[in-house]
């Protein structure tokens, strides 16, 4: 197993068959649905994580993918103890997170976009000051620390004032602070851009990777927003419907899922829809403009067919987007043989919103 | 891990702790500040105890009660409504929305256990309710002032040192009986969605067990003494006892309420152990 793999000899995080399966309650809903709930509890099992097995290595950092309900917050919850597995084993620095060893605690956080720590009716300091005490943080060394973190993500003044005061940005930057004042050694962010615009996700991720730089922290990232792994991750781990599709570089997805390269075709004049079927899948159509999708197989003699068929002005060739990439991966994921006869899917993307 | 980094790691003994605990009173009581109106809101919803005063005196003045008097009974209901201040607990309430929401979460991350955070939270509370219940037992002297003085034939209000010292120590150990009782129910959290419930439930064996309503000095012996083996009497009419008359048998009382200590927390252990199996960390 991925433990013994001789180019990681002690990896920092280690999940082995993990499994978590949920009970939960099942409503039909109008009134009847709720006096016969009340009545008879029905629940059904849901299999949020299963036998998902990978490692992480010291300092290498992690993208985890997969569309909502895949099960990728169950494996966050089990891997950082917050949640006991089914079965499977989950490892983080040679500790079982369910035990929450201060050992482990001490060298561990956990970013979550849509929840945080600060205290909301007071400054963001009066937090770090009492992370500092919880982690044995001397108070000159916390001080230091915090003003290193503030200058990275040009925080000061927000810092001294009320939480529930901050922008939704300044917020989750102040929140960062907080989780690695005490300098951990794995990070497991969740969504931690999730809501941010566009300048306070670039500095965010910025700083993750300054993060990682100088401390070669282990991180498993989540996010549904691409740039975030493009930008901080070499390996992806996709995971749908609780299993694992693929482990692996960020190219190779790529490779992989996408057996089709996108030809975008400048015209010279407006071709029609059915004709342009015939050399590939439409992607973006506008007149004298399209893009298409070809399988790898087959380019060379679209391309040919095209150039000699279209009155083509110009021709270029190129890997599709990751982003769609990915959002077709999922989509086909839905196809993929379900045993259980029933959208998982939806149903935890529900839990998950419900919560 | 590397040597270095294990010396920081290494837990600090008891400095880190006083440290950890200086830190949350700090900033809980500071939290509490901000909240300084709705405390006062939450002050006079626990004056219960003065009513009962009013009603009391009356009750004593008629002589119905051979064992007690006007005055006796003020002094008893204004050291009841003093341990009273000192001694709510609210912490089901908390808990229970933190295991509902997940917010329990972020406490599990940290290599403090939550309880610190709670037990904190409450003292905090209190020491930004304090200045307002001063006012307020200085108000029930000034309208009731023979509590004081005591009328003829009864000397003046004196508690003696002794007296004040165990009343204070009482009143911590009544506070945290009390959290005791009520953080173990909230661990119901786990397995029920509104464990508060079964929190109103005891809420009414403490209301009329405890000395809350009527000193249990009213009660036939046989019903006092029955109570007196049970938690509720420790909660208020024992610290509040020890103040006005300093008349308790102190051995006895400490030992059934350590022994309820010991009890509950043992108690609260082990269902916090299960409990966090079944916690599902919900939204995150």
């Amino acid at each position: 197993m991925p433990a013994s793999d001789p180019a990681n000899p002690q990896p920092t995080v280690v999940a082995e068959g993990l499994t978590k399966h949920y009970r939960v309650g099942d409503k039909q809903p109008g009134l009847f649905g709720t006096l016969r709930h009340f009545v008879k509890r029905k629940y059904r099992n849901i299999e949020a994580v299963r036998e998902v097995s990978f490692t992480v290595a010291p300092g290498e950092v992690v993208g985890f993918l997969g569309p909502n309900g895949a099960g990728k917050t169950t494996a966050i919850k089990m891997l950082t103890g917050l949640i006991a597995p089914t079965s499977g084993r989950a490892e983080v620095l040679g500790f079982t997170p369910f035990d929450r060893k201060p050992g482990l605690l001490r060298q561990l956080t956990l970013v979550m976009g849509n929840k945080q720590q600060l205290m909301w009716d007071l400054p963001a300091w009066d937090t770090y000051r009492v992370n500092a005490a919880v982690y044995g943080i001397p108070h000159d060394e916390a001080n230091r620390r915090v003003k290193a973190f503030a200058e990275l993500l040009e925080l000061e003044k927000e810092l001294t004032q009320p939480v529930r005061k901050l922008s939704l940005g300044q917020r989750m930057k102040a929140e960062l602070i907080a989780a690695l004042l005490h300098h951990p050694r794995v990070l497991f962010l969740d969504e931690p851009t999730l809501g941010l615009d566009v300048n306070a996700q670039t500095a965010v991720r910025e700083f993750l990777r300054a993060y990682n730089a100088e401390h070669g922290a282990s991180v498993l990232l989540t996010s549904h927003y691409m740039a975030d792994v493009t930008a901080l991750c070499e390996r992806v781990i996709v995971i749908n419907h609780g299993r694992i599709l693929y482990d692996g570089t960020l190219a190779g997805v790529v490779e992989r899922f996408a057996p089709y390269r996108q030809v975008t075709l400048d015209l010279e004049q407006p071709v029609e829809a059915v004709v342009l079927a015939g050399f590939g899948e439409i992607e973006e159509h506008t007149g004298q403009t399209a893009r298409l999708l070809v399988q790898r197989a087959a380019l060379t003699a679209t391309v040919e067919r095209a150039l000699s068929e279209l009155p083509v002005l110009d021709l270029t060739i190129g890997d599709p987007p990751i982003e769609e990439v990915i959002a077709k991966l999922f989509a086909s994921g839905e196809e993929d043989q379900d045993d259980r006869g029933y959208p998982e899917n939806q149903e935890n993307a529900e839990k998950e919103a419900a919560a | 891990m590397s040597a270095g980094v294990a010396a920081e790691l290494s837990p600090r003994g008891s400095r880190h702790w006083v440290r950890v605990a200086g830190a949350l009173l700090g900033v809980w009581y500071a939290f509490m500040l901000t909240y300084r109106f709705e405390i006062l809101l939450w002050m006079i919803a626990t004056c219960l105890p003065l009513i009962m005063m009013g009603v009391w005196i009356e009750a004593g003045a008629s002589g119905l009660f051979p064992d007690i008097t006007a005055v006796s009974v003020a002094r008893y209901f204004l050291a009841v409504f003093v341990v009273r201040q000192l001694t709510v607990v609210w912490v089901i309430y908390e808990f229970e929305w933190h295991v509902n929401s997940g917010r329990l979460s972020s406490y599990l991350l940290t290599p403090v256990d939550p309880a610190w955070r709670y037990v904190t939270m409450h003292l905090g509370e209190q020491a930004a309710r304090l200045p307002f219940f001063v006012g307020v037992v200085a108000l029930a002297l000034l309208l009731y002032p023979a509590a004081l003085r005591g009328e003829e034939g009864e000397g003046w209000w004196v508690p003696s040192l002794w007296q004040v010292g165990w009343f204070v120590v009482l009143t911590y150990f009544a506070f945290f009986l009390r959290f005791l009782i009520q953080y173990t129910i909230a661990m119901l959290s786990f397995w029920f969605e509104r464990a508060s419930g079964f929190e109103h439930l005891s809420y009414l064996l403490f209301l009329f067990c405890s000395g809350m309503l009527f000193p249990l000095e009213v009660l036939p012996t046989a019903v006092r003494e029955l109570l007196l083996w049970t938690p509720f009497p420790y909660l208020l009419w024992f610290p509040a006892t020890m103040l006005s008359t300093g008349d308790v048998e102190l051995t006895r009382g400490l030992a059934v309420l350590l022994g309820w200590g010991a009890l509950l927390l043992a108690l609260n252990r082990v269902a916090w152990r299960r409990g966090l199996r079944r916690y599902s960390a919900m939204g995150a």
